[in-house]
Formats: structure tokens, sequence, C-alpha cells
């Protein structure tokens, strides 16, 4: 009846694994709309991951705006569009550096904590003990702790639009000399709504990646204390991964589907 | 009452090993059973396995009328509400107060108001011996605290069926009686099925009504504690002797060319481990005096008096030895020995509490004492009661002549 097939294949490993890490997903989904949702581990988790990411995020986001407005400062100049390096550099830090900077402070900061939290719990068999007094540990760790990384992933992403972007204005300014009006007019010339709403998807769904990754890890970890430490390792670098495949997915059917702004 | 498991043909594997394959057995309701067995031979596995944290091969585990291995995912947690589990470090929740981990279970699951949360928590608390250290984190407390603590919080939604794993675990012999006489206590309260998985051989011999043993990947034996522990299967007899000198190796199973090595060795002189040489059946431990008495106990008798002329001559013996004469009397077993001796006074003056007094038969002019062949209606019967496996009316004739059972 439940006679699990024994064909072992290569792969068949990690094709199992990402079919229960894709089942994970699909079980926060479905009990994010679980009543009672746990508003008090909620707001818990997303006030501790907004505490370990929000410095680290506007620290990285700061040279990260000066890097792309030195470059592209440089290349612009060149083919003689210096009046277009603001409109370049703030489509590049809002559409592509801050979800990505978002995610990876995320994942590295908040998921790495969250990934050892609930890998402890698992070897001490805590998740064991609350999934027989009849409480499902999904409903009540996983999904508040994936919903805090995306609500806060998104956040984040505002502030480090913001800090990226003045990043990259003061640079180009006191570094190349930019003019400041040019600056900030040409902010329109190519941006365009649309990319800011781009950005704030890719950060909620890197953010909730980073989230089921980290406790699936949890909840999966090698076996003793020394499977814990794997998993967060594992947990971090299966986040970046994937996260970089993801992002050039939604990049490539963000600009097939919205035409780019000509004018 | 407790609820009755039943397992059937139950197969586990991790990968190509297997764990143990075709494990059957019936936890009887309200009854005190063991689970022992050498390390590594999968016990906590299957401990996990009837929770449904681990999904077995196949089988069954049926507890209620629903089977843990096939019923859906919202069914398992209602199941599940039925179980107190005890994990072998008690499995407290880290970040929490003993007293918010003791809560956990009510605050998810009732509607109780904070009041009635505390009332239920510190009483559980004063039954596990902590009162007073209710405001103490996990990482704070001792081993056997925790140990405790975790008994606490799977006892406080009044579980039908609790599951021990280890009890004894980390703790030393007099905590590990200690615990053991609240196991018998917490039954006695709230007539529990328990299973104890464990190798402890004292908790073993004096604890559990039922006691069942897994070896070579499949169950030994599941039956009357008498039954094992008179058993003279080799390997069960070192289990309990704790001795090398036997079946059980270090790591798995020996082979006979290890076997016969080690026989040889032992028989030179080497010291084969153990003590002295565990024989018979000690007394059970008992609810602590004031406390009602286990019904489970009573069930038990009634059951293994039932199946009494199907167990092994030497169990045989042993049950009887610890009936009560009362008990002798109502089940109509007697006693050579103590028959022999005052066999008409006793029988004289018990004969007014004898709970199915006997007409006198032909074969005896004498209350209470019968000799050769009695008609079958005559044969003393144990009292109905719902477990009967058969329909009324339609019980298998005891074994006749009580001389059979010496």
């Amino acid at each position: 009846m439940t006679q699990r097939s024994t064909v072992s294949f290569p792969g068949r490993g990690a094709l199992e694994s990402t079919g229960k890490l894709f089942a994970l997903g699909a079980d926060v989904v479905r009990l994010t709309f679980k009543r009672p949702f746990q508003v008090r581990e909620f707001i818990q988790q997303g006030w501790f991951i907004a505490g370990v990411s929000i410095l680290p995020a506007m620290l990285v986001s700061i040279p990260f705006g000066a890097v792309v407005s030195l470059q592209l400062g440089q290349v612009v100049n060149q083919l003689g569009a210096a009046s277009f390096t603001g409109a370049v550099s703030v489509l590049a830090i809002i559409q592509q550096a801050s979800p990505i900077v978002c995610a990876l402070i995320v994942a590295g900061a908040a998921g790495a904590a969250i990934c050892a939290d609930i890998g402890a719990r698992t070897i001490r068999e805590e998740i064991d003990a609350m999934e027989v007094l009849g409480v499902s540990a999904v409903h009540r760790l996983v999904v508040p702790r994936v919903l805090a990384c995306t609500l806060v992933a998104l956040l984040l992403n505002g502030v480090v639009s913001v800090v990226g972007v003045l990043g990259g204005y003061f640079f180009n300014i006191i570094l190349q000399g930019g003019t400041p009006g040019a600056y900030l007019a040409s902010f329109s010339a190519l941006a365009q709504l649309p990319d800011l709403w781009i950005s704030e998807i890719k950060a909620a769904l890197f953010g909730f990646l980073a989230g089921v990754v980290a406790c699936y890890r949890g909840l999966n970890p090698p076996p003793g204390p020394k499977g814990v430490g794997d998993a967060v390792n594992q947990s971090v670098v299966i986040t970046f991964l994937l996260l970089f495949f993801v992002n050039f997915i939604l990049t490539a059917v963000y600009l097939t589907v919205v035409p780019p702004k000509t004018g | 009452m407790g609820a009755e498991v039943i397992v059937e043909g139950l197969t586990k594997s991790f990968g190509n090993q297997t764990i143990w394959r075709d494990v059957t057995l019936t936890l009887p309701p309200g009854e005190v059973s063991a689970l022992l067995g050498p390390s590594g031979t999968g016990k906590s596995v299957f401990l996990k396995s009837m929770i449904g944290l681990l999904k077995p091969d196949r089988g069954k585990c049926i507890i209620n009328g629903i089977d843990i291995v096939s019923c859906s995912e919202s069914e398992l947690y209602e199941v599940r509400k039925l179980f107190g589990v005890l994990f072998q470090d008690g499995a407290l929740f880290g970040s929490m107060t003993l007293y918010d981990n003791v809560a956990f279970p009510l605050r998810e699951h009732t509607k109780m108001s904070e009041t009635e949360i505390r009332r239920n928590v510190l009483e559980k608390l004063e039954m596990t011996g902590l009162a007073g250290a209710e405001k103490k984190l996990p990482g704070e407390i001792s081993g056997g605290m925790r140990k405790r603590a975790g008994l606490a919080r799977a006892l406080v939604l009044e579980p039908e069926i609790i599951l021990v794993d280890e009890p004894d675990s980390g703790l030393d012999p007099v905590r590990t009686t200690y615990i053991s006489q609240l196991f018998l206590d917490v039954n006695a309260q709230i007539d529990a099925t328990f299973l104890i998985v464990t190798h402890n051989i004292n908790l073993a011999r004096t604890v559990p009504d039922n006691i069942g043993m897994l070896f070579r990947k499949e169950l030994v034996m599941f039956g009357p504690r008498e039954v094992l522990l008179t058993s003279d299967e080799p390997v069960v007899k070192q289990f309990l002797n704790g001795r090398m000198d036997g079946p059980i190796g270090m790591s798995e199973e020996k082979d006979s060319a290890t076997l016969a090595a080690e026989r040889a060795m032992f028989e030179a002189g080497h010291h084969a481990g153990g003590v002295e040489e565990i024989t018979g059946v000690p007394k059970q431990m008992q609810p602590t005096p004031g406390l009602p008495p286990r019904k489970g106990d009573k069930r038990r008798t009634d059951r293994v008096m039932r199946m009494l002329h199907e167990l092994p001559p030497k169990a045989q013996e042993a049950i009887i030895e610890s009936l009560t004469e009362e008990q002798k009397q109502f089940y109509g077993v007697r006693s050579p020995a103590v028959a022999a001796a005052n066999a008409a006074p006793a029988a004289a003056g018990k004969q007014a509490s004898q709970p199915r007094p006997q007409p006198p038969g032909p074969g005896g002019d004498q209350p209470g004492v019968q000799r050769g062949q009695l008609p079958p209606e005559q044969v003393a019967r144990i009292p109905e009661n719902r477990w009967s496996p058969y329909p009324p009316g339609r019980e298998p004739r005891p074994p006749q002549g009580q001389g059979g059972l010496r």
C-alpha cells in the first residue's frame, strides 16, 4: 500500500530534496491562511530579521550604488551620454541590485539564524515533540518565519533602493564631477513605475525563497550537531544559487512583458 | 480508559537497510507494556513510527479505528492528541519556561481560560514533583527534572496512550525507580495505555504488565511479563543478565564461529560479565498506597487467565504464583502447595467471599476442592468482560483439571 519504490538512479536524492522543498513552499502558502495565525511569533521574527539585516543592508548598498555609479559613469561618459548617468544607475540599482542585496542579506543574516534555530530544535527533538502534541511545526514555526522574511525583504528593498541611489548620487557628483541637476532630471528618462513593481516583487519572492530554504534545511539537517552547521551553510548557498537563477528568469520575463521606456 | 493500539505487520527500512519487519502486537488498553531490545534495534524508530513521525514501509497501526500509517494529515493531528510522548531528553521547548512548556498543549488545543490552565499546569507540575520550578528554563535544570517536566507536558492533555522513550537514560537507579513509580501512579489515576521503550533490566522486570523484545530485526516475543521473564530463549536470558555469553554481540548479532570462540573463552575462565544469574519473576511495583488500584491490572489478570492455557508451563506457574489467595479462588485456580497444607479451613473460610460459589459436584465432597474431571459447566470461568474475544456463550472450554497447570 505504502510500499515505496526503491529504484535508485543518479540525482534521485537531489530530485527528492527539490520536491520536498517545493512541497514545503506549498505547505507554507496553504497554512498561511489557516487560523489561528501566529501573530506573536510573526512580529517577533520580523523584528529580529529587521534588526539583523537593516544595518548590513545599508552598509552594503552604499558601496554598491557607488560602484554602479562609478562604472557606468565611466562608460556613459565615453559614449558622450553623461547626462544619462542618473537614469542608468537608478535603473540598475532599483531593478537588479537592490532586490539581490536584500535577499543576500536576508538569507545570509536572517536565513542562517533561522536555519540554525530550527535545526537545533530538530535535533533536540523539539519539532517531533511539537508534532506529537498535535501542533503542526510548519504552521506554528515555519509560516511566521517565512512571512517575516518576505515582509522584511520587501521593506528592506525600499531602504536599500533609496540608500543605493543616494550613494550613487554622492559618488557621481563628488568624485566624478557630475551635475546634480542632470543626475536628478534623468531619473525618469529611462526608469518607469513597473521597474519599482518588479523590484518589490523580486524582493518579496527572494525573501520568501530565503525563508523556505532556511526552514527546509533546518527541518531536515544531516545527522548530529555538526549537521546543523552544515545545514546552515547549505541553506545560504542554496538560497544564493536559487536567487540568481530566479532573478534571471524574472528579469527575462519582465523585459519581454514590459516594453522599455523610449523617450 | 486508555485506547488500544493494534500494530499489524509493521515494517520499516532506511534505504536498503531493514530496521525491523512484520512487527505485530497489541497494546492492551490501560496496561503498561515495555519494549526491550539491544541498542540499535530500532526501538525508538518503532516508537516514532507508532505516532506517525516516521512513515513505515508497510503494515498498520490502528488506534481507535484509525490507521496511523495511511490516514490523512488532519486525521493524524487529531489522533496525536490522544498521545502523550516522553522523549529521551524531555524535548522541552528551550525558549519557554517550564510553566509555558506544560501550558503549551492546553493553549494550542483547548479554549481554557488562563486560570484553568494555571490550575491544570500547577497540578501536573506538583504531580511530577516540580512545584516551585515553573519559572525555570529547560537549560537551567537537571536531566531528571527535564524528564519529569516532559512527562508533565505529556500528561497535561490527559492522553489515552503514553509512549516513553528510555526513561532511565541519564538517570541514576534511584531516580529511575522514582520515575517508574510515577508511571504506575499515573496509570492508576488516568488508566492510560503505556509503552515504555527501555533497556533497563530492573525497570523491565518490575514495572510493566507486558514485555516485548526486538532482536534480529524482529519482535522476538510480546506477552505477559511472566512469559519473557521465565523464557529460556538464549537471547532473552543473555539480555536480562547483561552477559557477553549469548547471541547478542557488540555491534550486530554474532555468527556461529564467533559464538563458539567466545564460548571456549568463557569456559576457560574468562568473565562473561553479569553479576548473578537473574531468574524468576520479581513482584511487580504497585501504585503508591492511597491511590486507586490500577484498573489495567485487573483487566490484565482477566486477560492473562483467559489465555493461561496457551502460555508456556513456566509462565503459567509464575502467573499462578503471583495471584493472591482471593484471586485464586475467583479464577478457580488451586495452588497445590497451599491447598495441601490448609485446604479445608482455607476453603471453608473463603467460601463466603467466593464470587461464584460452586455447588458440590460429583468430584468434590469438600467445598472448593475438586478432584478429577468436572463437567464443563462446573469449571470456574473468568467473569465476563468486554474484551472477551468470544461472543457470550461461546467461550472455549477452559483446560480441564487444575492439575494440568502445574
